[in-house]
C-alpha cells in the first residue's frame, strides 16, 4: 500500500512539474491563436531560443542563473518583437495556409541556424548548487530543482491569471479574444494589443523552455520534436482560453509520466490516444467556447 | 416564350458543356514534364537513383495536393500514409512477397484504411485542432513502428528487403534503370487518376468546399463524406508514393512518419505552387536536386536556406513558380 502511495505522489510530482513547463511553453500559443487567429507553428522556436541562451549565458559567460534567465527572456521577447514586425503582422486575418507555411518556414530556419550555432548535440543545464540535491517535505525527499520548477510555474500562472481578471490590460485581451470587432470599436488599439501579447507569450515561452530544459532537451530540432505536445496542451485545452491549457497541461504532464513509468515499452503511445479520444469527445477542447 | 426560353436553356447547358470538356482536354503543355522525364532518362544516365525518387516523391506531392490545394484541408500528418503504405511494401517483401505490383496494391489498400479510419475522427476538426490531430496521428503510427520492432525493426530500420523483376523480366538493378522507368509508370497512372478527379464533377466540389463549406452545406452537397472520400483516396497515393520509395531503396526507416517528412513535402509543394496540379512537378525535382547538391557541400545549412526562402516564398511570392509564373503571363496578356 504505502509502496502503491509513494509511487503516486512520485507521478503526481514529476507530472505536475512537467505540466507547469508544458503550460508556460503553451499559454502564449494559445492567447496569440485566440486573440489572432493565428496558427503560429513556429512558437516552440522561442522556447528553444530561451532554453539556448539560459544554457550558454551560464556556461560560457559565467552569469549567475538567475540574472541568465532574465537575460535569456529579454533577449526572446526582443527577437519576437522584430519577427512580429517584420513577418507575422503581415499575416493576420489572412488564409491560415499561409500562416502554417510561414510558421513551417520559420521551424525549419530555426532548426538549421541552431545547428549552425550551436551544434547537433542537445545542451544541458546546470542548475545552481543551490538547487540541485533533494529536499525534505513531509518526511519524503523531493528533488530541490522540480520542487522549485512547480513554485515557479505556480507563482507565474497566478500572476498570469490574476493580470487577466484583475487589470486593464487583461480586461482588454478577454475583450479582444470574445470579439475582435467590438473591442475596436470601443477605441480599443488591438494592434497594439497583439504586439504585446505576442511579445508576452513568447517571453513566457523563453522561461518554460530555459527552465523546462531537463523536461525538454534543447537540441536543434527543439521546435519540430515537442510541437505535438504544444499543439495538445492548446487543442485539448481549447482555444484563447488560460486556464483550458493548464487543465489540459496537468493531463499530459501527468498521464505522460505515468504512463511512462508504468509501461514504457508502450512509450508515448498511450497520450496520443487519450488526446484523440477527447477531441473525439469535445472537437473543440475541454474549455473552449461553442460556436 | 416558353420555347424560346427552354431553347436558350438548351443553349446555355450546351456552353457550360462545353467549357467544361475544353477544360478537361488535354493541352500541349501537360506533356512537357513527361517529355523532360524521358529526355532526362538519356541525358543523365549517373543519376537515375534520384530521378526514382523524385518521380516516387513527385506522386506523394501530387496526393498532398489533393487534400490541401484542392480540397482544403491543411495537414502536417500526411507522411503518415506515406510511412504506412512503405512499411506495408517492405514488411511484405522482407517476409517473402516479393512481387512488386501486388506490394503497391497491397500499400494502397491499407494506407487508404488508415485514411478512411483517421478520416473519421480527425476531419470533425478545423484549424488548430486539425492540424495537431492530423501530427498526433502521424506521432502515434511513428510511436508504433518504433515499439513494434519485432515487425518493422523499429528504431534501426526494416532491414533485408528483396524484390522479384518486373513483369519477371526487368531486375531493380544498382543504377536505377529499371526503378526509374518503373516510379515515372507509377506516377503516371496517378497523375492521370487525380486529374480525372480534379476535373470532375467531385473535383469541382471539392473546391466549392475549400471556397465556403458552409455554403456547399446548404446547396445540400455532402461535405463530410466529401472530405473523407478525398481523403481516404489521397491517403492510397501517397501510400503508394511510400511502397515505390521503399522497394527501390530497399530501405524503410521511422523518419518516413516524421513531422519534417510532412514539412519538407509541403515545401516542395509550395515551391512548385499549391493547388495547381503541376505544383509537385516543379517544386520536388527543384528541391531534391538542390539538396542533391548542397548537402553534400554543406548539409548543416541546407534547413536554414530552405526555411528562409519558404518564408520569402510565402510573403513575396505567393503561389510558387506557378504563381509567380501566371501572374506573369496575366500581366502581359493584359498590356
Amino acid at each position: 500500500m504505502s509502496e502503491f502511495l509513494s509511487i503516486t505522489i512520485s507521478i503526481l510530482f514529476h507530472g505536475v512539474a512537467m505540466a507547469m513547463v508544458l503550460y508556460l511553453i503553451s499559454v502564449g500559443l494559445s492567447v496569440t491563436m485566440g486573440l489572432m487567429g493565428f496558427v503560429n507553428l513556429a512558437h516552440g522556436a522561442f522556447a528553444m531560443a530561451g532554453g539556448y541562451t539560459l544554457v550558454i549565458l551560464m556556461k560560457q559567460h559565467n552569469l549567475p542563473f538567475g540574472v541568465a534567465l532574465v537575460v535569456a527572456i529579454a533577449i526572446c521577447v526582443v527577437l519576437s518583437l522584430i519577427l512580429e514586425r517584420l513577418l507575422y503582422r503581415r499575416l493576420y486575418g489572412g488564409d491560415e495556409l499561409d500562416q502554417v507555411l510561414m510558421t513551417m518556414g520559420l521551424i525549419f530556419a530555426s532548426v538549421g541556424a541552431a545547428t549552425y550555432l550551436f551544434g547537433p548535440v542537445s545542451q544541458s543545464l546546470e542548475p545552481p548548487a543551490m538547487l540541485r540535491g533533494q529536499i525534505n517535505f513531509l518526511g519524503r525527499d523531493f528533488p530541490t530543482y522540480r520542487s522549485f520548477l512547480i513554485l515557479c510555474g505556480a507563482l507565474v500562472v497566478t500572476a498570469l491569471w490574476l493580470g487577466l481578471e484583475r487589470t486593464r490590460f487583461g480586461a482588454q485581451i478577454r475583450a479582444s479574444v470574445d470579439n475582435l470587432r467590438m473591442a475596436q470599436t470601443l477605441g480599443i488599439n488591438t494592434s497594439r494589443l497583439f504586439t504585446t501579447a505576442f511579445a508576452l507569450g513568447s517571453g513566457l515561452a523563453a522561461l518554460g523552455g530555459g527552465l523546462g530544459a531537463d523536461f525538454l532537451n534543447v537540441g536543434p530540432n527543439y521546435a519540430l520534436e515537442y510541437l505535438v505536445y504544444f499543439l495538445i496542451v492548446v487543442a485539448v485545452g481549447g482555444l484563447g482560453s488560460i486556464r483550458g491549457p493548464f487543465v489540459a497541461a496537468l493531463i499530459v504532464g501527468v498521464s505522460d509520466t505515468a504512463f511512462k513509468y508504468l509501461a514504457p515499452q508502450y512509450g508515448a503511445f498511450f497520450i496520443y490516444a487519450i488526446t484523440m479520444a477527447i477531441l473525439l469527445w469535445r472537437p473543440r477542447g475541454l474549455f473552449g467556447q461553442s460556436a | 416564350m416558353t420555347d424560346l426560353s427552354s431553347r436558350d436553356l438548351m443553349g446555355d447547358r450546351k456552353v457550360v458543356v462545353d467549357a467544361f470538356a475544353r477544360r478537361h482536354r488535354f493541352k500541349w503543355y501537360e506533356a512537357i514534364p513527361w517529355l523532360v522525364a524521358i529526355a532526362c532518362y538519356f541525358l543523365f544516365e549517373n543519376y537515375h537513383a534520384l530521378g526514382a525518387q523524385i518521380f516516387a516523391t513527385i506522386l506523394f506531392a501530387l496526393s498532398l495536393d489533393l487534400l490541401i490545394g484542392f480540397a482544403g484541408i491543411v495537414t502536417l500528418g500526411h507522411a503518415a500514409f506515406f510511412g504506412v503504405g512503405a512499411y506495408a511494401a517492405g514488411v511484405m517483401a522482407a517476409n517473402g512477397w516479393q512481387e512488386p505490383f501486388s506490394e503497391i496494391l497491397v500499400a494502397a489498400i491499407v494506407a487508404s484504411g488508415v485514411g478512411f479510419v483517421s478520416g473519421l475522427i480527425v476531419l470533425r476538426t478545423a484549424g488548430l485542432t486539425l492540424l495537431m490531430q492530423t501530427l498526433v496521428v502521424a506521432a502515434l503510427l511513428q510511436e508504433l513502428a518504433n515499439k513494434w520492432s519485432s515487425v518493422t525493426g523499429g528504431s534501426d530500420g526494416l532491414l533485408g528487403m528483396k524484390i522479384d523483376p518486373i513483369f519477371g523480366a526487368f531486375r531493380f538493378d544498382l543504377f536505377g534503370d529499371t526503378a526509374y522507368v518503373y516510379c515515372l509508370g507509377v506516377l503516371f497512372i496517378g497523375w492521370l487518376l487525380a486529374r480525372n478527379i480534379v476535373y470532375s464533377s467531385f473535383g469541382r466540389s471539392l473546391t466549392g468546399i475549400r471556397e465556403n463549406a458552409n455554403r456547399m452545406h446548404a446547396i445540400g452537397a455532402p461535405v463530410d463524406r466529401r472530405k473523407i472520400i478525398i481523403y481516404t483516396i489521397s491517403a492510397a497515393l501517397a501510400g503508394v508514393s511510400g511502397a515505390l520509395i521503399a522497394q527501390t531503396t530497399a530501405l524503410v526507416g521511422l523518419n518516413t512518419l516524421a513531422l519534417s517528412k510532412s514539412g519538407e513535402l509541403i515545401i516542395m509543394l509550395v515551391i512548385g505552387g499549391i493547388g495547381r496540379l503541376y505544383g509537385g512537378f516543379i517544386g520536388v525535382p527543384l528541391y531534391m536536386i538542390a539538396q542533391d547538391r548542397f548537402s553534400q557541400i554543406d548539409p548543416i545549412y541546407w534547413y536554414f536556406w530552405i526555411g528562409l526562402f519558404m518564408i520569402l516564398v510565402v510573403v513575396f511570392a505567393r503561389g510558387g513558380v506557378l504563381g509567380v509564373f501566371e501572374r506573369f503571363n496575366q500581366r502581359r496578356r493584359s498590356r
